[in-house]
């Protein structure tokens, strides 16, 4: 007989060892799937995760697809820590999109260095303001915020799909429902040329530094770590939850509506009906995986971006579908919550204890 | 009247997928467990039993295969929440995200697949009944099966041992180990429970309600079902009120487009969505009625040793 | 066959469990026989609940050997207990609250006792051994003595030949102990046989006939208890003499704490409504709140604390200061300090350090700088208050849930005590407390006491409000008594009034049920 036994202390060693343990049985999944599929499983593995990244610019594409990824997640694991369960990044990220998009429209031929500036706060202003609606609802309602984001995700998926079809439609653009293609003003500098790296990348580190200093070292992001971890002891200890409630969720929205003006500043360079591969579900992985850690985050969401770049690489390469991208991001996040029963518990085998009385 | 008639029907029929999800995640919840990867089972239903329906020719066969897809696909939930005692909330997630990508996956070769789905009933002579046929003897199979569901689980949650049992295992899981029942075996039981019961109000959407396979063609309803279980305070007959309010939510924009309305589409698409977020809002405002209602360990893991 | 008399009912031999951080039970024998009160005697953590959950099939052992009734037996689950015809009382009752008396007793009989007229049973048990019960009633509209009767008649239902007691007077008020001693013996005389768990010694020489004292997982002796002293079962107990704190007579000063008629409905549909209360706290004496638990305790300590606030700011006054609308962080600026009831998960966050949790309350002590925490500060602090209150820990790096009941809770009233309070409240300040750090607590308050502090004590152990208060109170359904001088009053008068007899008899009738009235009956 196996069994769980309580440890006294939780392990340190496998809060850092669970991520990797869940890394390489993803991949061995991935070995055995392959052949399911008929495809040499190294072939597989070389163009999953090698081809994409064997170029200056697959690796620019690598940092590119990653820096969505840590800033939404920085945001949400800011939430997570003090149990507050945002689940709707994708429409806050939709909704940076559209405001930071709509001002680049309006300020359309405008040459002024002050408008990227301009479309960043209306970004992060649209991200707050979606946001702020599940904030809302909790504190005055007690909805539960789970779910209240996530229908969000839905009506910000379809606000946007009105304003590209409509009011915001390219007159030119061959009836496309997509926008006007951004002025040079308003898109993010590229940082290395011939690729499409940009500016996105280093204010994605920053917000993930200041992320850290604001969870680890202020005040305010220890009571949200008490918040989390013990609301009884956050109560007691005059730690409102309602302002852990609006924190935890605007720090989220802000983030996710930053990377959603990054995808239009950036790769895209217009509202389309979709501005986003699934980057504010992806970003819930990431931060899980990152152990809601700044660092663990970073090298979380280069790994996530590499499964994105993997599973385009695989569908050119090998003619697999890119939907397997989507699978091994479950199948990752399965084995780490797995793998994580080894932090705060240890296999003992019964009957191992024989004790003469 | 011929088209209320009607309209009553195509209320019954959207309306039918929330009920068979929704019921099953209930009887999880009873038992303490929050299941949030409805949406993944629902899905992963959906596509195997649209598959198997499509390769077997048999529509039922393909019902019954997408129950038993969904029940596999919650006992990775049951492993991992369970038996390792992980977050409920974050493993739930992960199976609505896994189940969006393995559906995704292996139902890429279905989508523009045609198959015969199971069509409304139509029995000579009592269909035919004017109005009164309709509204009796017009509906989908499965809408009849959701019928009895309904009355199952009702019946077994408040008329029998079991469902007692159940229900104190949700109540209080320390208490209910304490004087013998097995928690977990009973959770596993629900949990597997629920995904069947999602699996088949996937079943029913892809191979009965459109029938068709498209990605991510459950479109939230998942979650939907998850927000009817705490708008019905986990009462069965108020999810079925609930389930009947939001299909008809649902037709509002179809029928709008059949009426050759001008509004966006996008508008009335929104409806489901926004009508979730505002009866979340109102019911659970209630905080009294959802402390005595709600399963007291919900979400809760538990740990049998010590 | 043997004849009954002599074999015992049950015969444990070599019973050993061991846990990852300790050895709660260590080769205990224990015999029963038919008939017998039997005392399992020990301080918290000796290890009387791990073997009770031994006999009752919870918890395996790791080696011995259980014998029943002469034969040996695994007992692998409670149902094969009950079976065997033990059944348990728990001491944390394992009721289910949303479910009716009816419904909780059939949860734990099997299916042929479970159906037909159960309800009916429950009643002619009920009255047959002075244990009213309605079955209809939900467990959550029903006190905490009520519920203790739900567990003994869904015990007595299956005919139990054993019945085990796990502290069952912790919840009673005097007067109901006694009653409760009455149906024990009474079902001695009828043959069962009586496990009875406790640390209260006098509670022991009064009801039983035979004692086993566990001390650190081990048996340290077996006595009859009518033939001891408290003196003599307290050195089997704790391995030397009970520790007695230093009192001196009070001085009060001016009133700190003013609570000047508190009315506050309930919060929570399991809660109680307090009415009228009235309390003052002066500098330099210890106030005693006695009461059952659940009589409005947990209510009124938010209501103190600031947990919960109430709309007219005067009604709570804290060093003059009108404070009804302060919440918890005000209260504290104004010199309030607060130790409650849960230790972990309330006074401290389980899976943080010590340092961390020195933070939670302390951060006024110059631990924070402009938003930012200062971590080596923080870090001074956690270690000063170790040292200064002999908390046995890893360090200040070790988490809260690491440490010792016993340990946890010296941090905690270190923590607080340390900010130089003007006003201390403490809740259950020793419960489920080692004895020895249960004395150097109360020591600790007498201290502030004499210190000038205006001290507030929340308690359900009578002797602790007794040893260490100058005045004390009583609450009952959510109303207070008024305090009375400690020198001036006794047990007997105490328990009257946690019965609830100070409450006007009109005043029931604003509620459908009434916890304490129920209590006394």
């Amino acid at each position: 007989m196996i069994r769980l036994e309580a440890r006294p202390e939780p392990s340190r060693t496998y809060k850092w060892a669970s991520p990797i343990i869940a890394v390489a049985a993803t991949v061995a999944i991935g070995f055995l799937l392959f052949p399911a599929m008929g495809k040499n499983p190294f072939a597989a593995f070389h163009a999953f995760f090698v081809k994409p990244v064997d170029s200056l610019y697959g690796v620019a594409e690598l940092l590119l697809k990653a820096s969505p990824l840590m800033l939404i997640a920085t945001g949400l694991a800011a939430g997570y820590r003090a149990n507050v369960w945002n689940i709707g990044a994708e429409g806050q990220l939709t909704m940076g999109a559209i405001a930071g998009g709509g001002v680049a429209l309006a300020l359309h031929g405008v040459d002024s260095p002050l408008v990227l500036p301009a479309m960043l706060v209306a970004g992060v202003a649209g991200g707050v303001a979606w946001a702020a609606v599940p904030a809302w609802l909790r504190t005055r309602f007690n909805a539960n915020e789970i779910l209240t984001s996530l229908m969000l995700v839905y009506v910000a998926t379809l606000v946007l799909s009105l304003l590209v079809h409509d009011a915001w439609r390219d007159p030119e653009g061959f009836n496309f429902p997509q926008s006007k293609m951004f002025s040079e003003s308003a898109l993010y500098p590229v940082l290395l040329e011939g690729t499409r790296l940009n500016l996105g990348f280093p204010i994605a580190l920053a917000v993930v530094a200041a992320g850290w200093v604001f969870m680890q070292k202020s005040f305010t992001g220890y009571q949200m770590r008490v918040a989390g971890l013990a609301p009884a002891a956050a109560h007691y200890a005059g730690i409102s939850a309602p302002r852990t409630v609006w924190l935890a969720m605007l720090i989220g929205g802000g983030c996710a509506g930053l990377a959603g003006v990054g995808e239009v500043a950036g790769p895209l360079g217009q509202l389309q009906p979709s501005v986003s591969p699934g980057y504010g579900f992806a970003a819930i992985i990431v931060a899980f995986v990152g152990r809601l850690h700044p660092v663990g985050i970073v090298f979380a969401s280069l790994l996530m971006s590499l499964l994105y770049l993997g599973g385009e690489s695989a569908q050119l390469n090998l003619a697999l579908p890119s939907a397997v991208t989507g699978l091994f991001q479950g199948t990752l996040l399965f084995f780490l919550l797995a793998a994580d029963v080894f932090i705060h518990y240890r296999v003992r085998r019964t009957r191992t204890v024989r004790r003469t009385a | 009247m011929e088209t209320l008639a009607q309209l009553f029907i195509l209320t019954l029929a959207a309306g039918t997928p929330l009920v068979f999800a929704a019921l099953g995640e209930l009887v999880t919840e009873k038992s303490g467990v929050l299941n949030l990867g409805v949406e993944g089972m629902m899905l992963v239903g959906a596509v195997v039993a649209f598959m198997v329906a499509s390769m077997s020719g048999s529509p039922w066969l393909g019902i019954a295969a997408g129950m038993a897809a969904g029940a596999a696909t919650s006992l990775i939930f049951g492993a991992i929440a369970l038996s390792l005692m992980a977050n409920q909330v974050a493993t739930g997630l992960a199976l609505s995200l896994f189940g969006v990508g393995l559906s995704a996956f292996v139902g890429l070769d279905y989508v523009s697949v045609v198959i015969a789905g199971i069509t409304p009933l139509a029995i000579p002579g009592l269909s035919d009944l004017p109005v009164v046929g309709q509204l009796l003897f017009g509906h989908n199979p499965l809408v009849y099966l959701s019928f009895a569901l309904f009355a199952a689980v009702q019946w077994f949650l408040f008329r029998t041992r079991a469902g007692l049992v159940l229900r104190a295992v949700g109540e209080s899981p320390q208490s209910a180990h304490a004087i013998g029942y097995p928690v977990i075996a009973i959770r596993y039981a629900a949990v597997l429970f629920g995904g069947a019961c999602a699996g088949l109000a996937g079943a029913y959407l892809s191979v009965a309600y459109t029938p068709l396979w498209v990605e991510g063609m459950v479109a939230g309803r998942g979650w939907i079902a998850l927000a009817l279980v705490v708008f019905a305070t986990w009462k069965p007959w108020r999810v079925l009120a609930g389930a009947y309010l939001f299909g008809g939510v649902t037709l509002a924009q179809f029928q709008a487009q059949a009426l050759g309305s001008t509004i966006p589409s996008q508008y009335l698409a929104m409806l489901p969505y926004l009508a979730t977020v505002v009866v979340l809002a109102v019911i659970s405002r209630d905080a009294v009625t959802i402390r005595l209602n709600a399963p007291a360990s919900l979400g809760k893991p538990f740990h049998p040793g010590a | 066959m043997t004849p009954p008399s002599a074999t015992s009912r049950l015969e444990l031999a070599g019973i050993t469990k061991i846990y990852p951080s300790v050895v709660a039970n260590d080769g205990i024998d224990l015999d029963v026989a038919p008939g017998e009160i039997h005392a399992v005697l020990g301080e918290n953590g000796a290890g009387k609940s791990t073997l009770m959950k031994v006999i009752y099939g919870v918890v395996k052992p790791d080696a011995g050997t259980i014998r029943w009734e002469g034969r040996a037996v695994t007992i692998a689950n409670p149902a094969r207990a009950r079976r065997l015809g033990i059944g348990m009382v728990f001491q944390h009752f394992s009721l289910f609250e949303t479910l009716t008396v009816a419904e909780n007793i059939a949860l734990a009989l099997d299916r042929e006792r479970a159906g037909g007229d159960l309800p009916e049973r429950i009643r002619e048990v009920s009255v047959r051994y002075g244990l009213p019960l309605d079955p209809d009633r939900h467990v959550h509209t029903m006190s905490v003595g009520e519920r203790q009767r739900v567990e003994i008649v869904r015990c007595l239902l299956q005919d139990p030949r054993l019945l085990i007691m796990d502290e069952p007077t912790s919840v009673l008020t005097p007067q109901a102990v006694s009653k409760l001693f009455e149906t024990l013996r009474r079902l001695s005389a009828e043959g069962c046989s009586i496990l009875y768990i406790s640390h209260k010694l006098d509670e022991i020489r009064a009801l039983c006939t035979r004692a086993t004292v566990l001390r650190a997982g081990k048996v340290t002796g077996t006595c009859d208890p009518r033939q001891e002293s408290s003196a003599s079962l307290a050195r089997m107990m704790i391995g030397g003499d009970l520790p007695h704190p230093g009192h001196r007579e009070a001085r009060a000063g001016e009133p700190r704490l003013v609570v000047d008629g508190l009315t506050l409905p309930a919060d929570d549909p399991f809660g109680t409504t307090l009415h009228e209360i009235r309390l003052t706290v002066r500098a330099g004496e210890i106030v005693g709140i006695a009461g059952v638990s659940g009589n409005g305790q947990k209510e009124l300590m938010a209501a103190l604390s600031g947990e919960r606030t109430v709309d007219d700011p005067d009604v709570v006054r804290l060093m003059g200061a009108a404070a009804g609308r302060l919440d918890a962080e005000e209260r504290r600026a104004l010199g309030l300090a607060f130790v409650p009831e849960e230790r972990l998960g309330r006074g401290a966050v389980p899976e943080m350090s010590l340092a961390e949790n020195a933070l939670l309350t302390a951060h006024r002590q110059d631990l924070v700088r402009r938003r930012f925490v200062r971590a080596d500060a923080v870090r001074a602090y956690a270690e000063r208050t170790i040292a200064e209150f002999r908390v046995k820990a890893g360090g200040p790096d070790a988490t809260a849930r690491s440490l010792s009941g016993g340990n946890l809770q010296k941090f905690i009233v270190g923590r607080e005590i340390r900010q130089q309070p003007k006003v201390m409240i403490a809740a259950q300040p020793t419960w489920g407390v080692d004895v020895g750090a249960a004395a150097q607590i109360r020591q600790a308050l007498i201290d502030l006491r004499d210190a000038g502090v205006a001290v507030l004590v929340v308690s359900e152990e009578l002797d602790e409000l007794f040893e260490i208060c100058d005045r004390l109170a009583v609450i009952a359904q959510g109303r207070l008594a008024e305090a009375r001088p400690t020198s001036d009053t006794n047990a007997e008068e105490i328990g009257l009034l946690m019965s609830g007899s100070f409450i006007a008899a009109g005043a029931h009738s604003e509620r459908t049920f009434s916890p304490a009235g129920a209590i006394g009956a």
